[in-house]
């Protein structure tokens, strides 16, 4: 259990990394996209809100669960459709330049 | 059975990766998102067949019903609203992170080591979800937008987030049930609490900030998770919460210093609370009137739009367009300048006009427009104040320091403003007073709007 929280560490530094160093490169012109697509992919805690929710045991944990997974998919769907709906636009105002 | 899962959440994770990578060009950056949604699709339907997992009919009536809310908002909000429909779906991330944590600290019957992660998952999940309702709130216009000060309010602050964290350090040492309610109760509490006093015009690097910390509380919430039969989707949380993180630090130091504030000034300041009696300004408020605005516009050879919230307000960035369109067709040059925290969300102004269809490759930051400015016939300000005002680089203004578009080297610069009013800042814009500033009262719409037929017209 020790060894697993080291490996999780490891991760959790180059992950820190890679997202850093990609971020970085986004231009200010799309940083609003960069935020909701950030908030998209926060959007993962809904698998584990269906986890927490799947192998919920007691009822108090079953209306938590519940909860998470409600709240989880809001993220998911409302980041992902917010995202693509910017990038579109954006997507749109390239071939209008041309 | 062979593992499926696993190396599908790995996958999941890679997309995620490339989805950011490919943001680095708006040519390529849809294309990214797209991937990572059906990474996203593929690894929640997975997660339907992790072993042992139970309550199938429940869990699939909460992803639709949060689904169809999430999708249904997203796409009826308009262009304008943006900022505060991310501040919410941000918030639902972080309320699913702490209620996760809760599912943890619920179920445990004995003290280890992760549990101390799920109650630093929890303090933060609470945090962000209702620090971001409230400014999800105050953005919709539905509290108000300006500081909310009380005395003593930074202590009572402290106060509650220094109980939030004794509770739950007793919730861990007693294992018991009653703990949890004032450890979520006050985490929840703070978040309130630390957002009432965060002025409008401060909201970008809130938004940014409450990301980050959303971003943190899913990793946590994965770490919290890896010991138990969710080993897998833990790893996955941990790496893209941590992702997240890593975005939402990036933004809010970059909003923060593009005001010259550090993050706590942000925080704790107050800001624009109180208005300052700013008497030092001489001069004169010179009005224009339409038809002369335009002859200066149609004969310029070069004209550079700097639109703030005020444009957003009014809705005023198709007409804004417009306006760059009849420039264009008397051969005027017409680019636009971009302040970094400009609007309620980074990147504010960009989406507004791209939307409107204003090419990209006319939007220009602040660092790139400057040296432009002394080459500009006209400049037209549009619904910014604060961003523009060139108080910013006299000491002592409680502006000093920020970085400003320096509209007031050019030529002319035309104001298009709502009222008399003053800016978030709560001080006087010594950039009206200016003998090359001329200022047009009214709707920034309407005005626009008045202003494309008066140019047509020459």
């Amino acid at each position: 259990m020790i060894a697993e929280v080291w490996a999780a560490l490891y991760i959790v530094v180059l992950a820190a990394f890679v997202g850093y160093e990609v971020i970085s490169r986004i231009p200010t012109l799309l940083h609003t996209p960069l935020m909701s697509g950030s908030n998209f992919i926060h959007g993962i805690v809904l698998i584990g809100a269906m986890v927490a929710l799947g192998f919920a045991s007691t009822f108090a944990e079953e209306i938590l669960g519940f909860v998470a997974v409600v709240m989880g998919a809001m993220n998911v769907t409302g980041g992902y459709v917010v995202t693509d709906r910017i990038l579109q636009m954006f997507d749109r105002s390239k071939s209008k330049g041309g | 059975m062979i593992d499926f899962i696993d190396p599908i959440y790995i996958l999941t994770i890679l997309f995620f990766v490339l989805a950011l990578q490919r943001m680095s060009d708006p040519k390529t950056a849809r294309s990214g998102i797209v991937y990572a949604g059906a990474a996203m699709l593929v690894a929640v339907l997975v997660t339907f067949f992790v072993p042992g997992i139970g309550n199938l009919p429940w869990i699939v009536v909460g992803t639709a019903v949060g689904g169809f809310l999430g999708f249904y908002a997203a796409k009826r909000v308009k262009m304008t609203d943006m900022p505060q429909m991310v501040a919410i779906f941000n918030g639902m991330g972080g309320g699913a992170a702490a209620s996760i944590a809760a599912v943890e600290l619920v179920a445990y019957t004995e003290s280890t080591g992760f549990l101390s992660l799920a109650v630093a998952g929890g303090l933060i999940g609470s945090v962000s979800f209702s620090g971001s309702v409230i400014a999800f709130l105050k953005l919709q216009g539905w509290m108000t937008q300006r500081s909310v000060t009380f005395p003593g309010q930074q202590p009572t602050n402290i106060a509650v987030l220094v109980v939030a964290g004794i509770s739950g350090g007793l919730l861990l040492v007693f294992a018991g049930g009653f703990w949890l309610w004032p450890f979520f109760l006050l985490a929840l509490g703070y978040g309130i609490l630390m957002t009432l006093p965060i002025g409008g015009a401060d909201m970008p690097v809130v938004i940014s900030m409450y990301n980050a910390l959303t971003g943190v509380a899913v990793a946590l919430d994965g770490f919290a998770l890896v010991d138990t039969s969710a080993g897998a989707a833990a790893y996955a949380m941990i790496i893209a919460g941590t992702l997240v993180g890593a975005a939402g630090s990036f933004l809010t130091i970059v909003m923060a210093r593009a005001m010259n504030r550090s993050l706590a000034n942000v925080l704790f300041a107050a800001y624009g609370a109180k208005v300052e009696e700013g008497g030092t300004v001489s001069g004169a408020l010179k009005p224009i009137d339409i038809d002369d605005a335009a002859v200066m516009m149609a004969y310029a050879s070069k004209v550079i739009i700097t639109p703030g919230y005020g444009m957003a307000v009014a809705q005023a960035q198709q007409k804004v367009k417009e306006l760059m369109d009849a420039l264009e067709s008397k051969g005027v040059t017409v680019k636009f300048g971009i302040h970094p925290v400009a609007g309620r969300m980074p990147g504010h102004m960009n989406v507004l006009l791209a939307e409107a269809g204003v090419p990209y490759d006319r939007l220009f930051d602040q660092e790139e427009i400057n040296p432009e400015f002394p080459s500009a016939d006209v400049v037209v300000v549009i619904g910014a104040n604060d961003v523009v005002n060139p108080a910013a680089r006299r000491a002592g203004s409680p502006l000093q320091g920020m970085p400003i578009l320096d509209v007031d080297r050019s030529k002319n610069v035309l104001v298009l403003k709502r009222g008399q009013g003053k800016g978030f800042a709560g001080i006087e814009n010594e950039l009206f007073y200016k003998d090359n500033a001329r200022l047009l009262y009214g709707d920034a719409q309407e005005t626009v709007a008045k202003l494309v037929q008066a140019i047509k017209k020459l």
